[in-house]
């Protein structure tokens, strides 16, 4: 029954942990504004790295 | 990854409005505007074509721009620059925008590609819900001013005003409330896990020697709790007992420390559990409630002042010279020029001829106001037309409109109107709760002291009015929800209480109850002649003047003559040519129309072909719609007032159709109204105000609740308690009788939570409370009260029709 004493320090130590990235992640104001990701991680990003020479309008498909 | 959708060949490419004429093309792309058509260029020079594929016309129309080359030039003043910018170090500096345009994808996905366009951006970040930009960019490479500039020729002109300049942008969103509810969550769900072998004490589950481990461990965990998460309610206890008041706090207060010290004592001497858990989960959903509460429209704002409204900038004349200088440093009799489209930021005198101010900033009335040589024009007014001159007479924080916010009645704060029904009950409350545990104490000390002492902690703590305290968060917040559904924003949870006690209203008249898109006309003077309304059609459709568009669609969808030359004098009227005739139609100077017709309201524009008169057109602006059912229903509750700026002309035909139980006052300036809310107020009335302009800002801040109604909610809206969306309007009876029904609930959860606490303290007082009993009474009460409000807020407005199916 002893382990019981290690595993409560282990869950304490967990529990912290995630206490500390909840609020290093509300720091970094990631529940701030829980609306324009959603949108910004739907933008396509191949054109933004590779410039074209061409100047015409580009057709891939 | 061409576009290939074949859009109608009238469609402007980038805004989608319909292009009168497809000679501005680029290849395929026709554009209604040149304005539209550069940022075009400037976008498919860069390779930033995407834009215009994420959604289709993602731009807005580019026809109304102000095209100044120097309307930035204040930018490069240091001091306003430094007021600006968020941060800066030696190379890099931040700043955040106000972007009113940011609607769509499209528009994210553009400003944050902005380094596509200027490399010397290094970063920018949309806040779409907040209508905000974030920028960083290397300041040696690219100035303040340019960076404005180039949000402009995009499309996406920043709104930048002086309250911005005046004080750092704070960051509004708090976290701290988060913080202390994360803290609790915390502890609380530990405590619990610690507290199980005590649930389970008869079972005897874990070896004894664990126990004295948890216990301690709980009180440790509690200490976070105890000394953090509940320090608010410490704070507010302590302000209100220093006021010789009690409010809802009080209780709790005393309830906590009970529990914490109760338990200490317990842990400490006998060994026993003690109720950490218990403490733990009070503050768990106590806390929970007040982030609820705090639910705000973070996007809207209602504390604005006048600053909010006027221009940043203004150009000066200085022997001669156009200079652009930041408003603060305007100096009285500093001659200024005013250009089309532009506000006029300080009462001032008229130098040039003529001038025609629309003040619907103002008034909420749209059509401009003719003003000659020498008349003051105030603040607030806005030029069309012509450029013209004025010397400053005034201060721009001391014009007539802005002696408004030096009115005492901006200085106190809305409080103490009304004690919120809790803090009512809550001293009530306090004193029984300690009555009945003094008693108790009292009649177990004769037998056994210790168990006295049990006792008299346990009716303390277990009557903790934790429920109590939770069903007006709970109700409110979810009030406040229903209420944005329906497009009625209220600044913060208090207001839905005054809401429901109100038993006047006030209403403005222009702009409020009347739309001025609801026009009617009356046309008098010989017969049009079909020709005659194809012509008038034809040039009234050339004009963006809000008087054209009602004649407009007041002639109809009859087909436009084609005729020779068009010519619009702006504030004045139009001028054509058709067969040789020279048509003129506007006001009665520019007109030439000389014999008077009985006017007996409303806008005048007079008709004239070839000099010779035809006749004249008024036009009232009509009621808007469901305006005469909002006073039909609200006449029998309510003491309905009506305050108007206008001049009396229009008191028969309102009248006739809003009823004689209204009463109208006609010709308040912004004062009077202010002074007309303070008397309804010292007659113990509970008033609430509903107008939409500046001149209205005293008023609503002088009522029980200030209401501001306005189109567009995102756009400029006096500071108000709350903001109404202007198709809404005739839901202000539902509204406010939903108000009521909250209150209603409110007053039944408290019974609920009262019948909690009788079952509670029969327990307590006779010193059989167990912790298990604590644990499973204390969540249970708390949770089934927020079930109870919410379930029953939600049945009333579906009930009401204030929520529907389809809403998102």
């Amino acid at each position: 029954m002893e382990v019981i004493f290690l595993l409560i320090g282990v869950s304490l130590i967990l529990a912290v942990t995630f206490l500390w990235l909840f609020f290093k992640a509300m720091k970094d104001g990631q529940f701030d504004d829980d609306y324009t990701p959603s949108i910004r991680m739907l933008f396509d990003t191949h054109k933004k790295s590779t410039k074209d020479q061409s100047t015409k309008p580009k057709s891939y498909e | 990854m061409s576009s290939t959708s074949n859009s109608t060949a009238t469609q402007c490419y980038h805004c989608g409005e319909n292009c009168e004429s497809d000679s501005l093309k680029i290849e395929d792309k026709v554009f209604c505007c040149q304005g539209c058509k550069l940022v075009y260029e400037v976008l498919a020079e860069k390779d930033l074509c995407d834009y215009y594929n994420l959604e289709s016309f993602p731009g807005e129309s580019q026809k109304k721009r102000s095209s100044l080359r120097n309307r930035f030039d204040y930018l490069d003043d240091a001091e306003t620059e430094s007021n600006l910018l968020d941060f800066k170090n030696q190379e890099e500096s931040h700043v955040t925008f106000y972007i009113p345009l940011i609607h769509c994808a499209s528009c994210i996905w553009l400003l944050e590609n902005l380094y596509h366009i200027n490399a010397a951006i290094t970063f920018s970040r949309v806040d779409f819900v907040k209508k905000k930009v974030q920028i960083k960019f290397l300041h040696d490479k690219i100035s303040l001013k340019a960076v404005v500039e180039l949000l402009s020729t995009i499309g996406y002109e920043p709104k930048i005003n002086l309250s911005n300049l005046e004080e750092k942008p704070v960051h509004h969103t708090d976290r701290r409330t988060i913080t202390k509810l994360a803290v609790a969550g915390f502890c609380f769900g530990n405590m619990m896990l610690f507290s199980v072998p005590e649930y389970f004490s008869e079972t005897a589950l874990i070896a004894e020697n664990f126990r004295g481990l948890f216990n301690y461990l709980n009180i440790l965990l509690a200490l976070p709790v105890v000394i953090y998460s509940a320090s608010d309610y410490y704070l507010s206890a302590w302000n209100s007992l220093k006021q010789k008041r009690i409010n809802m706090d009080v209780p709790i207060v005393l309830g906590i420390i009970s529990l914490f010290f109760y338990s200490l004592w317990e842990v400490l001497t006998y060994g026993n559990a003690g109720y950490m858990d218990s403490l733990g989960g009070l503050l768990f959903f106590l806390l929970l409630g007040k982030v609820y509460q705090q639910k705000t429209f973070a996007t809207l704002e209602f504390d604005r002042d006048y600053k909010s409204y006027f221009p940043i900038a203004v150009t000066r004349l200085n022997q001669d010279r156009e200079e652009v200088i930041p408003l603060s440093k305007l100096d009285v009799g500093d001659v200024i020029l005013v250009r089309d489209e532009e506000l006029i930021p300080a009462d001032a005198l008229l130098l040039s001829s003529d001038a025609n101010i629309d003040y619907s900033f103002v008034t909420g009335e749209e059509i401009p106001v003719p003003k000659r040589k020498g008349e003051l024009i105030y603040a607030g007014g806005r030029q069309s037309g012509e450029p013209v001159l004025l010397t400053v007479q005034k201060s721009p924080s001391q014009g007539y409109l802005t002696d408004l916010w030096n009115n005492e009645s901006f200085e106190k704060e809305k409080t103490g109107l009304l004690e919120p029904l809790s803090n009512k009950i809550s001293g009530v409350f306090t004193w029984t709760v300690l009555a009945i545990a003094a008693v108790t104490f009292i009649f177990w000390a004769f037998q056994d002291i210790s168990l006295a002492i049990k006792a008299f902690a346990s009716v303390l703590i277990v009557a903790c009015p934790c429920a109590l305290a939770m069903s007006t968060p709970f109700t409110l917040g979810n009030t406040l929800r229903i209420f944005g559904r329906g497009k009625f924003y209220l600044k913060n949870a208090a207001v839905v209480e005054r809401l429901a006690l109100v038993d006047t209203i006030v209403f403005d008249k222009t702009g409020t109850l009347t739309d001025p898109s609801e026009a009617t006309i009356n046309y008098v003077g010989e017969p049009l002649t079909m020709e005659t309304e194809q012509i008038l059609k034809s040039m009234v459709s050339r004009s963006t003047h809000p008087l054209s568009n009602r004649i407009n669609a007041w002639l109809g969808p009859i087909e436009a003559k084609k005729i020779d030359q068009v010519k619009e004098v702006k504030g004045n009227g139009i001028i054509a040519g058709f067969k040789g005739q020279k048509i003129i139609l506007g006001s009665k100077t520019f007109a030439n129309f000389n014999s008077d017709i009985e006017t007996s309201s409303g806008n005048m524009v007079y008709l004239t072909i070839e000099g010779e008169e035809i006749g004249v057109f008024h036009i009232e602006s009509g009621l808007r719609n469901g305006a005469e059912k909002l006073i039909g229903d609200l006449e029998d509750e309510y003491q309905l007032h009506l305050l108007s700026g206008d001049h009396p002309h229009e008191y028969d035909s309102l009248q006739g159709k809003l009823g004689t139980s209204m009463l109208y006052n006609f010709l308040q300036s912004p004062m009077d109204k202010l002074e007309y809310i303070k008397k309804l107020n010292q007659r113990e009335n509970s008033t609430m105000m509903i107008g939409d302009g500046l001149n209205d800002a005293g008023a609503l801040r002088e009522s029980t609740i200030g209401v501001a109604v306005t189109d567009q909610v995102s756009h400029f809206s006096p500071a108000s308690d709350a903001i109404l969306s202007a198709d809404s309007i005739s839901k202000i009876p539902g509204f406010l009788s939903f108000a009521k029904d909250s209150r209603a609930i409110i007053k039944a959860s408290f019974v609920l939570s009262f019948l909690y606490n009788i079952v509670g303290i029969s327990l307590a007082v006779q010193g059989i409370l167990s912790p298990v009993v604590c644990a499973i009474l204390m969540p249970l009460s708390s949770i089934s009260v927020v079930v109870f409000t919410t379930l029953a807020t939600n049945a009333v407005a579906w009930k009401k029709g204030l929520l529907t199916k389809n809403h998102t």
